[in-house]
C-alpha cells in the first residue's frame, strides 16, 4: 500500500535521498521540509501516513526534530513517526516510546543506506509497528546483564531482534533458521524472562520492550 | 650543573660539598640565626618582666606594647629573613608585591600576619633549633674531645668525636636547607602574589582549552553535516542503484561491496565524532560516559570510578578524553582480552588507571594518539606516565590536579 510521508530533514542531499528511496517503493512524499516548524505545519496540512524526522534541525541545531516528533505523538498518539538519528541515544528512543504504544519509530541514520530494509521498517511503523536500531536494543539489554546471562547466544540473538520489532519469519530469515526453531527460541526466551506467552505480533514487540525498560 | 643552593651542593656533590663554601655558609646561617634570635628574644625578655613583676595595671598595659612591639618588628625580622637566605641560597626571594591601595593592604591580604608569625616561629623555635644543631656538631666533638684530659680512660670518646664531628658539615648544612625551605614556602609569593608572568601562563592555558574546545565542536559539527551527511546520502544512491542492478549480477556484487564499504566508513566516522562531542559527558557527567565508552569497546572492561561527583568540567572533560582514547588504544593496539579502568580522588589529584592484558611495546613515538595524551594532560597541568614492557601489560597512569574552591 503507497504511504504519503512527510520528510523532515535539513541536509538537502540527504532529503533528496530519502524523498528518492521512499519513491523507489512506489510512496509518494507530499512534503520535504528543512526544519522543525515546518514539519509541524506540513503535518496539520497534509495528514500523512508516516512521519520521517531527523533528531538534529534547525532552528535549534540540537534535538529539534525529535521533540517535534514527540509534540506530534503526544498530540496524535496515533500518528506513525520514525526519528532518524546520526548517534544512538537512549534517552532519545526511549522518549519516543513513552508517546503511546507502536506506530513508532528509532534508527541511525545509517541504516538508511540498507535501502530495502529501511522501507520495510518505515512500511511497518506506518502500519502500527514499533521499529528500534539494533544498538539500542544491545544498550538495552545490556542493562539487563544479569536475567540476559541465563539465555543462550542464540536465544540472545531472538530477544535482540524481538525488540526490534521483527517478526518471526524475518527473525528466521536473519537469523537462516526454520519457523519451528525461531518460534521454540522465541518459547524459551518468554519463559526464562517470565512474560506472558499469548502475547503476539507488536504485542509481543511491546513485551519485550516493556521488560528490557523495567530493568532500570 | 649550576649549584644555587646548600642543598643542591650536597645532594649532587656529596665529597666535594666539602671543599666548597656551602658548609661554611650553612654554618654562617646558622650562627646568625641563634643570634639573631637570642638578641631578638632577649630584647623582648626585659620588658616582658614588667608582665610579672608590676600589678595588673603594668601587666595589661605591657602586653598591650609587647603585641604592638611584635607586630612593629615582624614584618622588618621577616625582610631579614629573606636576606639572610642568600647565605645559604644564590636564588634571591623577592617578597610578594605590594597589595595596590592604603598601607594596611599588606595586614589584610594576610601577608604581614603570615610574616610576623613566621619572624616569631624563626626568633624562637627555629632559632632554639639552630642552636640544639650546632651544639650537635660543633659543642659535643668539642666537650668528647676535652673528655680524656681530665679522665684519661675515656679516650674511646675521642673517636666519637672525630665521628660526630666528620659529620658535622652535613648535619649543619641539612637543618640550614631545611630552613631555607621554610623560609622560602612562607615568605615567598603565593597565589595571586605570584605576578603577572605566571597570571599570563595561566591565561594562555585558559585560551588554548578554549580554542581546544571550540576548534572540537567545529569539527564535529562539520563532520556531522558534511561528510556524514554525503555518506549516507551515497549509500542510499548504491542501495538503490543495488535495487536496480538486479540480482546475482557481477555489479550487483560490485555494489553490495560497494556498500559495506559506506557503512564501514560511517561506523568510523561516527565512533570519531563521539570522542570529539562528549555530550554524553555532559549530561550525565563522568561516570555514565566512561561506562558507555566501556561498554563499546570489543572486549570486557572493568570501570571502577569513584570520584566526586561534581568535578571541575576542565578535569572531567580531561579525564574523559583521557579514558576515551586510552580504550581506543586498547582495542586497536593492544590485543587485549580484558582492560580495567579506575579512578580515583585523593591528595587534591584525580588519578586515573587503564590496565589492560595485551601485547605490551605501546611507544608513545610511533604515534600511537599517547603523545597527543599526554600533552593533552599537560594542558590540565597533569601527568601522565605509562608502562608498557614488551609482552604486557600495560598501564596508563594519569594524575590530574583537582582542588574544590
Amino acid at each position: 500500500m503507497p504511504l504519503r510521508v512527510i520528510v523532515a530533514e535539513d541536509s538537502v542531499l540527504m532529503r533528496a535521498g530519502l524523498t528518492g528511496l521512499l519513491d523507489r517503493f512506489g510512496h509518494t512524499v507530499p512534503a520535504a521540509v528543512g526544519d522543525a516548524p515546518a514539519l509541524l505545519g506540513a503535518v496539520r496540512r497534509e495528514r500523512p501516513d508516516l512521519v520521517l524526522t531527523d533528531v538534529r534541525m534547525p532552528p535549534g541545531h540540537t534535538d529539534d526534530g525529535l521533540r517535534a516528533a514527540v509534540e506530534l505523538r503526544r498530540t496524535d498518539p496515533a500518528l506513525p513517526v520514525l526519528v532518524l538519528s546520526q548517534f544512538v541515544e537512549p534517552a532519545a528512543a526511549e522518549a519516543l516510546l513513552d508517546t503511546g504504544d507502536g506506530a513508532v519509530g528509532y534508527l541511525l541514520k545509517d541504516r538508511v543506506a540498507d535501502v530495502g530494509g529501511f522501507a520495510a521498517a518505515a512500511e511497518r511503523v506506518a502500519a502500527g509497528g514499533t521499529v528500534l536500531d539494533p544498538e539500542v536494543v544491545q544498550r538495552l539489554v545490556r542493562r539487563r546483564r544479569d536475567p540476559v546471562g541465563r539465555l543462550s547466544p542464540r536465544e540472545r540473538e531472538v530477544l535482540d531482534l524481538m525488540a526490534q520489532g521483527r517478526s518471526n519469519t524475518e527473525i528466521a530469515g536473519t537469523l537462516v533458521l526454520s519457523d519451528a526453531a525461531v518460534n521454540k527460541h522465541v518459547r524459551a526466551v518468554f519463559t526464562k524472562l517470565d512474560l506472558p506467552a499469548d502475547a503476539t505480533g507488536h504485542r509481543r514487540v511491546l513485551a519485550v520492550l516493556a521488560w528490557l525498560r523495567s530493568g532500570r | 650543573m649550576r649549584i644555587a643552593s646548600a642543598w643542591q651542593a650536597m645532594d649532587q656533590q656529596p665529597l666535594r660539598f666539602l671543599a666548597t663554601g656551602w658548609p661554611w655558609r650553612s654554618l654562617g646561617y646558622l650562627v646568625s640565626g641563634a643570634a639573631l634570635g637570642t638578641v631578638v628574644v632577649g630584647a623582648f625578655a626585659i620588658p616582658a618582666s614588667g608582665l610579672v613583676l608590676g600589678g595588673p595595671v603594668t601587666a595589661v598595659a605591657t602586653a598591650v606594647l609587647l603585641v604592638a612591639g611584635v607586630l612593629a618588628v615582624g614584618p622588618w625580622l621577616a625582610a631579614l629573613e629573606r636576606w639572610r637566605l642568600r647565605l645559604v641560597d644564590d636564588e634571591p626571594l623577592r617578597p610578594p608585591p605590594d597589595p595596590p591601595g592604603r598601607a594596611t593592604g599588606r595586614w589584610r591580604s594576610g601577608r604581614a600576619w603570615r610574616e610576623t608569625g613566621f619572624a616569631a616561629l624563626s626568633v624562637t623555635g627555629l632559632a632554639g633549633l639552630d642552636a640544639c644543631v650546632l651544639g650537635f656538631a660543633v659543642v659535643v666533638p668539642v666537650v668528647l674531645f676535652a673528655s680524656p684530659v681530665d679522665d684519661p680512660a675515656t679516650w674511646p670518646l675521642v673517636i666519637i668525636g672525630v665521628l660526630v664531628l666528620a659529620a658535622g658539615p652535613w648535619t649543619v648544612a641539612a637543618w640550614a636547607g631545611a630552613r631555607a625551605t621554610l623560609t622560602r614556602t612562607v615568605l615567598g609569593p603565593r597565589g595571586a602574589e605570584l605576578g603577572a608572568g605566571l597570571a599570563d601562563v595561566a591565561a594562555i592555558r585558559e585560551r588554548l582549552l578554549g580554542a581546544f574546545e571550540t576548534e572540537r565542536a567545529r569539527i564535529e559539527r562539520d563532520l556531522h553535516d558534511g561528510a556524514q551527511q554525503r555518506l549516507v546520502a551515497l549509500g542510499v544512491s548504491l542501495g538503490l542503484a543495488r535495487l536496480d542492478a538486479g540480482e546475482d549480477t557481477a555489479l550487483a556484487a560490485r555494489l553490495d561491496d560497494a556498500r559495506d564499504q559506506v557503512s564501514a566508513a560511517l561506523t568510523e566516522l561516527r565512533d570519531l565524532v563521539r570522542g570529539l562531542d562528549p555530550r554524553m559527558l555532559a549530561d550525565h557527567g563522568l561516570a555514565a560516559a566512561v561506562d558507555d565508552q566501556a561498554r563499546r569497546c570489543p572486549i570486557p572492561v572493568t570501570v571502577d570510578l569513584r570520584l566526586p561527583e561534581r568535578l571541575p568540567p576542565h578535569v572531567a572533560s580531561a579525564a574523559y578524553f583521557v579514558l576515551t582514547e586510552a580504550l581506543t588504544n586498547v582495542s586497536r593496539h593492544s590485543a587485549a582480552t580484558t582492560a580495567t579502568v579506575s579512578g580515583r580522588w585523593h591528595a587534591d589529584q584525580v588519578v586515573l588507571d587503564v590496565r589492560d592484558d595485551g601485547r605490551g611495546g605501546a611507544d608513545p613515538a610511533a604515534g600511537s594518539g599517547l603523545a597527543g595524551l599526554a600533552e593533552r594532560v599537560a594542558l590540565v597541568d597533569g601527568r601522565l606516565r605509562l608502562s608498557s614492557p614488551d609482552g604486557g601489560p600495560t598501564l596508563v597512569h594519569v594524575e590530574i590536579p583537582c582542588r574544590f574552591a
